[in-house]
């Protein structure tokens, strides 16, 4: 028997899998053929979706870019024994793109059905978790803390503090909540890990709940992505059956169990405050801190809230120790973040590697320039509330410290290429707008600060450059940057200003001396 | 669009049905609109009276999110992805080439059985441009492959009308 994989994850089926699926499982019956097909998740090497697999004494062999009109033609060159075809991409696990990366995280992500519990567990699953059943909780924090893991939503606050905070509070409640809404543009690690992976965010989410003595999670997925809910559903509902969730967990006196809530088209749910307003029904309005929520979270209880990368990450930090994780990246920065490429680039996909490694790497080495030809100009990091960076910014290596040197954020770790055919200055108003189409409404710099930046940009834009409408635009950043309650209004300013600054020109304004020198 | 308003009494029935133990009004909105397709606003006052909640923090809720819709959906739903990654593939002519092929704008209601929506982000960011129509998700797509789609989920829908008339 062969076993050919198609991925069911929700980029392939955004590019036909589906039919792929049904289309290989016709023709081999057609042809009398003996074969498996197995749904797996996405390795995250985007640009070859749909990305058909087939298992052979070789290993897997990939063909890329499949389409249903194909699938006779691959039969006819023998694919399903690994023959030559112009698809093929050879043994995937060989391909450079994957095998140059340090996953860690990422290292099961799209070998096998994401919903087989027998798949995660034969391939290192429920390792950390059985290490921590056996461990203190104050340890466990400890042990977090050591490995240096620090929230990959954007905010970077270490996430053994966090945990410890919710550990010290006396509650009759306390919860995990995983935020799942994953909206900034340029990112897609969240989906992928959910669609993919579900088991591993599963057990982190575990992990958290015996170490903080939190009895309740949920995972707060935003409305777009509809595939992982399901996904994530039917993995609880399995999780449940198998003992892992419930009133045992793995037969232990420990507690837990999981739910999973779903947003409804609001980018500033996003925000851990406003996401916690959500959960509990309401509208998704930014509270003010402190408290914080590891002491007043959901419904007012002590309360860990987590991206779903960071919790995604913590089965491997207790599977291979905290000093395995803490061994790589760099200064502050440790362990590894998955890099999203995406926008104008040819090789679209996730690259996990270490901190420190560089944008040209990602774009040129990984990325392979950009998808239109055309040299690429700026790149956006972070998501819709990160900077723009000109080449000149390209070398310095991606970590938290460093970014932040240069006013620049790593955030997600979300990339977006534009090329030389973008306007930043469209860009940059296009920034206010999504601010002021998103902002909560809470505080009065983003709210009526983002409208009136959009305006501000629309003037220049219109020829008026004079430096009253300038000054203007930055005295209407500063004061969002200072005044708004989160980062939505603090932080859209970031692209506007890093626009403003290194392509005066595309508002219509001469480059300054020292621009020009860069 | 018009749509026959719901009686009192089915109002309060709905609202019974869904407002179960437990649940937040999120959640109720949600199984609300995902039998009906939409929040009819005849449930905003039981939905507050079940919940102890004033209309207005029932209504605010509606309108607050961006999901939920206060009328039934057009037949066709475009959704449009006008987010960064998107923009930097060219969302913006696409934009302009949806509303030529439709005679529609984007985010102004109904027109021809059509409603184009502006979106931002479906998480398929290394796939760009994203859209969906009527739910379906599409990467990669191009002004030919917008059209093959939409055309195909147009006559669809009206191969579905004529088999329940």
């Amino acid at each position: 028997m062969t076993r050919i994989y198609v991925p069911c994850d929700s980029a392939a089926l955004a590019l036909g899998a589906e039919g792929i699926a049904k289309a290989i499982a016709n023709e081999a019956q057609q042809r009398g053929l003996d074969v498996q097909v197995v749904r797996n998740g996405s390795r995250g090497l985007l640009y070859l979706e749909p990305l058909v697999e087939v298992e052979t004494a070789q290993g897997r062999i990939g063909y890329a870019n499949v389409d249903e009109d194909d699938i006779a033609a691959l039969f006819d060159a023998g694919f399903h024994e690994g023959k030559a075809h112009d698809k093929s991409v050879g043994v995937v696990e060989d391909i450079p793109y994957l095998k140059k990366q340090q996953r860690l995280t990422f290292a099961r992500i799209g070998i096998t059905d994401p919903l087989s519990i027998d798949d995660y567990t034969s391939l290192g699953g429920l390792q950390g978790l059985r290490h921590v059943l056996d461990m203190n909780g104050d340890a466990v924090c400890e042990a977090l803390l050591d490995s240096g893991l620090r929230g990959r939503g954007g905010a970077a606050f270490p996430a053994g503090i966090k945990w410890k905070t919710v550990r010290a509070a006396l509650a009759d409640q306390k919860y995990i909540v995983c935020n799942a809404d994953e909206g900034d543009s340029g990112t897609f690690s969240d989906r992928l890990v959910m669609e993919s992976d579900p088991y591993m965010l599963i057990e982190g989410m575990i992990i958290a709940g015996v170490a903080t003595g939190a009895t309740k999670g949920y995972i707060y997925v935003r409305s777009e992505y509809p595939h992982s809910i399901v996904t994530l559903n039917r993995a609880i509902e399995k999780a449940r059956e198998a003992g892992w969730l419930g009133a045992s967990v793995l037969g232990t006196s420990h507690a837990f169990d999981l739910y999973v809530a779903k947003g409804a088209g609001s980018y500033v749910c996003g925000e851990e405050t406003a996401l916690l307003e959500s959960l509990e029904g309401k509208r998704g309005i930014v509270r003010a801190k402190p408290p914080v929520p590891a002491l007043v979270g959901l419904y007012g209880k002590p309360t860990v809230i987590n991206n779903v990368i960071t919790l995604a990450t913590v089965p491997i930090i207790f599977a291979k120790g905290p000093a395995f994780y803490r061994d790589y990246g760099m200064g502050r920065s440790r362990g590894t973040l998955p890099f999203q490429l995406a926008g104008n680039v040819k090789q679209g996909g996730l690259v996990e590697l270490a901190f420190g490694v560089t944008l040209r790497e990602l774009i040129y080495e990984y990325g392979g320039g950009t998808v239109s030809g055309r040299p690429a100009r700026a790149v956006q990091v972070g998501g819709p509330l990160g900077t723009y960076l000109p080449e000149t910014q390209w070398d310095i290596p991606l970590d938290y410290e460093e970014y932040a040197k240069v006013g620049a954020v790593v955030g997600h770790g979300g990339l977006v290429v534009h090329d030389d055919t973008s306007n930043l200055a469209e860009l940059a108003q296009y920034a206010m707008h999504f601010c002021a189409i998103e902002s909560c409404g809470k505080c009065t710099p983003c709210r009526i600060g983002s409208t009136r930046g959009e305006e501000v940009i629309a003037k220049i834009r219109e020829g008026d450059t004079s430096v009253r409408q300038i000054t203007l635009l930055r005295e209407l950043c500063d004061t969002m940057v200072a005044g708004s309650l989160c980062a939505m209004g603090g932080m859209t300013p970031f692209p506007v200003l890093s626009a403003l600054d290194h392509f005066p020109e595309d508002f219509g304004l001469p480059r300054t001396p020292a621009q020009k020198a860069a | 669009m018009t749509h026959p308003q719901l009686s009192d009494a089915a109002a309060e029935e709905v609202v019974r049905r869904h407002a179960v133990q437990g649940a937040t009004l999120m959640t109720i909105l949600h199984a609300i609109q995902d039998e009906a397709g939409f929040v009819p606003p005849e449930v905003v006052a039981p939905l507050a009276r079940a919940l102890s909640l004033s209309r207005a923090e029932v209504h605010g809720t509606i309108t607050y999110y961006h999901h939920f819709r206060s009328a039934p959906p057009a037949r066709v739903t475009v959704q449009l992805c006008r987010a960064e990654s998107c923009r930097s593939l060219g969302s913006e002519a696409l934009k302009d080439h949806i509303e030529g092929h439709t005679g529609c704008h984007f985010d102004s209601g109904h027109a021809e059985g059509t409603e184009l929506e502006s979106v931002y982000c479906l998480g398929q960011c290394a796939l760009s441009p994203n859209m969906t129509i009527n739910g379906e998700l599409h990467a990669k797509v191009t002004p030919q492959k917008f059209a093959r789609l939409y055309n195909a989920a147009s006559a669809k829908v009206n191969a579905d009308s004529e088999v329940t008339a």
